[in-house]
């Protein structure tokens, strides 16, 4: 007779205690408490049989930095935790782990639905550069999820939204989305680096893989770019013929079917021996380190990151020379109950506002700012202003950067740390020079 | 007593003990293809230090990874504490009754179904025999996954712990 199987208490700790420990152990020869930077290459084999194995991934160790790397696997184990994934694969950037993804299903000639209104540079990732390799992106307006069963075609490869988008405060209807997506027999896959799996928690909702700009809120102060992808394990890549690579015998791997061979580890495992193998993509030792670091305090940045965003984006509200506020955390916004549902503890902190006046004031309010630092990126600790039409959305259409919204008027802020009434008063202060 | 619902999780600290007092294993429906699950499992826990007796009756005769083919668990000369099942969860019963068996003349204390494979009516009869039963799960995961190696392929061990891991030196 078997004792009862009990749940290890260390299943079930809270986000704060992973967000520290998950995936980082004492290092067990020096017992070194912060995770080493293995700034290596490779890694000695013990004799050629052990050589075989590994190249064989018949055993679990690592070869060369390109496909894994201690430092970057902890940084992986970690963010796989907190999504409660099965396993992730952290690579150079965002757009890498996008690649990374699309790499891993789909073929040339197929294609995939996207939102219309992702972050301006997947828009053109997408919709442009895929193209190169007869991958076709899709764009429809997912605020009604009948349009995404209605652009559904054979050979329909994946659904792709954020959860929260870059720019303008949409929240995605995830739960529908996921329906939808398991009855075509694709995968949703979420951009979740707006909210960050402390905001929100997008496999609790149906979706299937989650990428991340590991760049923004999870390192956190504008160091490192990054990113990252991570399997929740519970796709069946075997439910259809649509899946080749991962459940077919792979020709880049001896005929291996990795999803036969590896179950729930058949993404991860693919995305790595394969992916990151020929992709060359790898995310550097020392930036997963700084990732680390920034994982440690995650769901206390994103507390006051939302609460100050919050204040901002009230303040502006009520401002005399602002046009309109879109903030999911506003109760003006018509995603606001999306946003209670899918990222209760906060809507974020990057949302956008329209100054009175058109072009010409957005890019002075701009100019004028003290504190915000003009610049194109999001999460940082510090607090960050851009005018999206004249820099991140250059390259798109008139239409394209209005749908995705970013229009000629646009200022996008990503609220940082500072003190709120600093934030408020340099916001002010900029537009009322640039009103005058 | 064993029952489904025992069967749905187990513990870290159960799976370790189990992997920690076991040495060597009987592994029913090893495959002699490089490529196949059965094969790597075999190649890893070889690795890892423990005994493997293949059992196959299509590759009986044969070797495997230096192990000679049995055609099946009765025919293993050896004693063996594990039986380990790559086949599907209908043929696991039969091969459970006859682990039951021959539980006493070969010693076998552990009935281990891979993943996927679970049979809990077999379960329950080699539990009422005195043998552990462990279903759904891989040894070369769980023993990678307790010790730190499956966190290397960035997965999620799910193992949270500040104390300095034992490792031995030379």
């Amino acid at each position: 007779m078997s004792p009862k199987p009990i749940n290890d208490k260390s299943q079930n700790y809270g986000f704060e205690t992973r967000m520290i420990h998950a995936g980082a152990q004492p290092e067990p020869i020096t017992g070194a408490r912060q995770t080493p930077i293995h700034q290596n290459t490779s890694y000695v084999f013990h004799d050629a049989d052990h050589a075989a194995s590994l190249f064989n991934l018949q055993t679990f160790g690592f070869i060369y930095s390109r496909l894994t790397n201690p430092t970057v696997a902890v940084l992986e184990e970690r963010i796989a935790n907190l999504e409660d994934g099965r396993g992730a694969t952290c690579c150079a950037s965002g757009h890498a782990a996008q690649i990374l993804t699309f790499f891993a299903i789909m073929e040339p000639g197929d294609s995939f639905i996207a939102s219309n209104r992702l972050y301006g540079g997947s828009i053109t990732q997408f919709g442009k550069t895929f193209k190169k390799f007869d991958w076709q992106a899709t764009f429809v307006d997912v605020d009604d999820p009948e349009n995404v069963r209605n652009a559904l075609t054979p050979n329909c490869k994946a659904i792709f939204v954020e959860s929260l988008a870059n720019p303008g405060g949409v929240v995605s209807d995830l739960e529908s989305l996921s329906e939808i997506a398991r009855d075509a027999g694709v995968p949703l896959i979420v951009d979740n680096t707006m909210a960050t799996p402390y905001l929100c928690r997008p496999f609790e909702w149906g979706a299937d893989l989650v990428v991340h700009s590991t760049t923004k809120f999870l390192s956190g102060n504008g160091t490192s770019v990054g990113g990252c992808v991570v399997d929740s394990g519970r796709f069946n890549w075997a439910q259809n013929d649509k899946f080749t690579g991962l459940a077919a015998p792979e020709p880049a791997y001896h005929g291996l079917n990795f999803y036969e061979s590896f179950g729930d580890m058949a993404f991860t495992t693919h995305a790595h021996a394969v992916g990151l193998r020929d992709l060359g993509s790898t995310m550097a030792p020392m930036n997963a380190f700084h990732t680390l670091l920034g994982c440690e305090t995650l769901a206390l940045r994103m507390e006051r990151h939302c609460e100050n965003a919050r204040k901002v984006a009230e303040f502006l509200e009520s401002h005399p020379n602002v046009a309109w506020v879109s903030s999911a955390a506003l109760p003006s916004s018509p995603y606001y109950e999306l946003a209670r549902k899918y990222m209760p503890k906060g809507a974020g902190a990057v949302f956008t506002f329209g100054v009175k006046g058109g072009y010409d004031v957005g890019i002075k309010v701009v100019d004028n700012c003290e504190i915000f630092s003009h610049l194109a990126n999001i999460g940082d600790a510090k607090s960050l202003i851009l005018h999206p039409a004249s820099t991140t959305h250059r390259q798109l259409t008139e239409e394209q950067r209005i749908a995705a919204g970013a229009g000629p008027d646009v200022i996008r802020l990503s609220v940082g740390l500072e003190t709120i009434d600093d934030i408020t008063a340099d916001l002010d202060q900029a537009l009322r020079a640039a009103s005058n | 007593m064993g029952g489904i619902d025992n069967h749905d999780s187990y513990s870290d600290a159960y799976l370790r003990r189990q992997l920690n007092s076991i040495k060597a294993v009987a592994l029913v429906g090893a495959s002699p293809n490089w490529n196949r699950p059965s094969y790597f499992v075999m190649k890893y826990l070889q690795e890892k230090g423990y005994r493997i007796y293949p059992v196959n009756p299509r590759a009986a005769g044969t070797e495997i990874l230096g192990e000679k083919v049995y055609a099946s668990l009765a025919e293993i000369p050896d004693n063996y504490d594990m039986v380990d099942i790559f086949r599907n969860s209908e043929v696991a019963g039969a091969i459970t009754d006859e682990a039951i068996d021959l539980k006493d003349s070969k010693n076998i204390k552990l009935v281990w179904m891979q993943l996927t494979v679970r049979n809990d009516a077999a379960a329950l009869r080699a539990e009422a025999a005195g043998l552990q039963v462990i279903m759904d799960r891989c040894p070369k995961i769980e023993f990678g996954r307790l010790n730190c190696e499956l966190s290397w392929g960035g997965f999620n061990s799910k193992v949270i712990t500040a104390k300095r891991r034992k490792v031995r030196i030379g």
